[in-house]
């Protein structure tokens, strides 16, 4: 079965899209790596390699969790799905 | 199936202060950038020299200074350097070099142009070249424990595979590692921002934890005095972002990753100073890759590791440089870059054992002379780190 979606930990708002080509609305295979555990998903967006789809909904303001620990927060509301990156997420630092 | 570290061993060359190297380079290496030109005729006479060429060393002062002193010493007497020629503009910072890369033991000579001229220059320096070529083609080659290997790590043009599997199969490698007994070496200051706490947690004692914390909050200051917006396209850059990383923490936690589980952080080193014992370091350094690379070479260390997410196509004149990647569209487009090929982690084809098992096998080959994609492709990228304007 392919993975199409990585997620560090089950507490993650996060998960990496880790083929080629994935389009909105494609059924996605997502792997737990921590856990070890499989889940399903739909892609809210066209999400290239490498970037990051909202495993859950996430509103503006909250604090974005992956490996765990705090990457960041939202600047607006993400559907759970969607695409989650620059556009939307921004560095509680610097 | 595994590595037995313990028994596991390389052939390389044992050098006059002890010191076990992988290649046996003689380099030409400037003082200053305007011996540039004399240094590449040289290379250029004497088949096997190999020139050096940078953009620095003149009218600095200070640390500054003792840095570009302290990284070029460094590089000479880096265990993959059989022999080398110093050439610089003027005979006084030129002998300053010489006499720091001869207490290494190994044989150097400089030359300085003013009042020889660039041609004499030349001359004198390619005969001396040529003696150490032929003493170093002489040099024959020995066997030595695996725990006599210096291992740097730091990564480039990373993208969100380099935290889910390629700095960790960096991080698998350097627990065994660890756990053997080597010298290993991590960096990349502001690269740790989100996630410094989780390597001050590491260090072995309070006194290394309050020495990483103070280089972690000098280098932060260094962001916060010069930064015109949150650093986006600079650090995470911008092929970072290309590459789907999205915050400077999310970076770091990437980053970190290459520490593995179990290592302890055994000490702390300013940029290009040489480790006083066996264990994990941390050196203060830049996050830029060749800056990085360039001051692992420096400390003296013999093979580096490189994980990748976009392909970052990093190589260094002394120290091989090992690339792994786990992104599938990096390994497809840039496979001649790539050493070591994980992306079978992302599929669970691998495992993290098996994926560290492949790159210390890749560090094992490569200590034996293997030649890594980077040293195949010619990418010899030396850039020394500055600490601020010339005089």
């Amino acid at each position: 079965m392919t993975v199409h979606f990585c997620v560090h930990d089950e507490g993650d708002s996060v998960g990496v899209v880790v083929v080629e080509g994935i389009k909105s609305g494609q059924a996605l295979n997502g792997w737990i790596m921590d856990q070890d555990k499989m889940i399903a998903f739909n892609a809210k967006s066209d999400i290239p390699i490498g970037h990051k789809l909202a495993v859950r909904a996430i509103a503006a303001g909250d604090t974005i969790i992956k490996y765990g620990v705090d990457i960041g927060k939202a600047v607006k509301n993400i559907a759970a799905g969607e695409h989650l990156h620059v556009h939307n997420v921004k560095t509680k630092r610097w | 199936m595994g590595i037995n570290l313990k028994n596991a061993a390389f052939e390389g060359w044992r050098r006059e202060n002890g010191r076990m190297g992988v290649r046996n380079h003689v380099i030409i290496l400037p003082v200053d950038d305007l011996s540039n030109a004399a240094c590449e005729a040289v290379a250029n006479n004497i088949k096997g020299a190999l020139a050096i060429p940078h953009a620095y060393g003149r009218l600095q002062f200070g640390a500054d200074l003792d840095l570009h002193f302290r990284t070029l010493i460094g590089t000479g007497s880096n265990p993959n350097v059989a022999g080398v020629v110093v050439i610089g503009i003027e005979p006084g910072w030129t002998g300053r070099i010489v006499e720091g890369i001869a207490k290494s033991g190994k044989p150097v000579e400089g030359f300085a142009i003013e009042q020889n001229g660039d041609i004499n220059t030349i001359a004198n320096a390619s005969r001396a070249a040529y003696r150490m070529v032929k003493h170093a083609s002489r040099l024959k080659k020995t066997r030595a424990s695996m725990q006599e290997l210096w291992v740097s790590t730091k990564c480039g043009e990373s993208d969100t595979t380099s935290g889910l599997a390629s700095c960790p199969t960096v991080g698998d490698s350097f627990d065994k590692l660890w756990q053997n007994g080597n010298t290993l070496v991590f960096g990349e200051t502001t690269e740790l921002t989100g996630g410094e706490h989780l390597v001050a947690e590491r260090c072995r004692t309070p006194e290394i934890r309050a020495q990483f914390q103070a280089m972690f909050d000098r280098y932060q200051r260094v962001v916060e005095t010069n930064k015109t917006n949150d650093l986006s396209e600079s650090q995470p850059t911008k092929g970072n972002i290309e590459g789907g990383l999205t915050t400077i923490e999310e970076k770091a936690l990437g980053n970190i990753q290459k520490i593995g589980k179990k290592c302890l952080v055994d000490g702390v080193l300013d940029k290009a100073e040489a480790p006083t014992h066996s264990g994990l370091w941390f050196m203060d350094s830049s996050s830029a890759a060749a800056e990085m690379v360039t001051l692992c070479a420096a400390s003296g260390f013999a093979v580096h590791t490189f994980p990748t997410g976009q392909g970052n196509v990093i190589g260094n004149p002394i120290l091989p440089v090992i690339k792994l990647t786990a992104n599938p569209r990096t390994q497809r487009t840039m496979s001649e870059h790539i050493d070591v090929d994980v992306t079978g982690l992302l599929q669970r084809q691998m495992n993290m054992d098996e994926a560290g098992e492949a790159l210390l096998d890749c560090i094992i080959r490569t200590a034996d002379g293997e030649l890594t994609a980077a040293e195949l492709l010619g990418h010899r990228e030396f850039s020394l780190t500055r600490l601020y304007e010339s005089a």
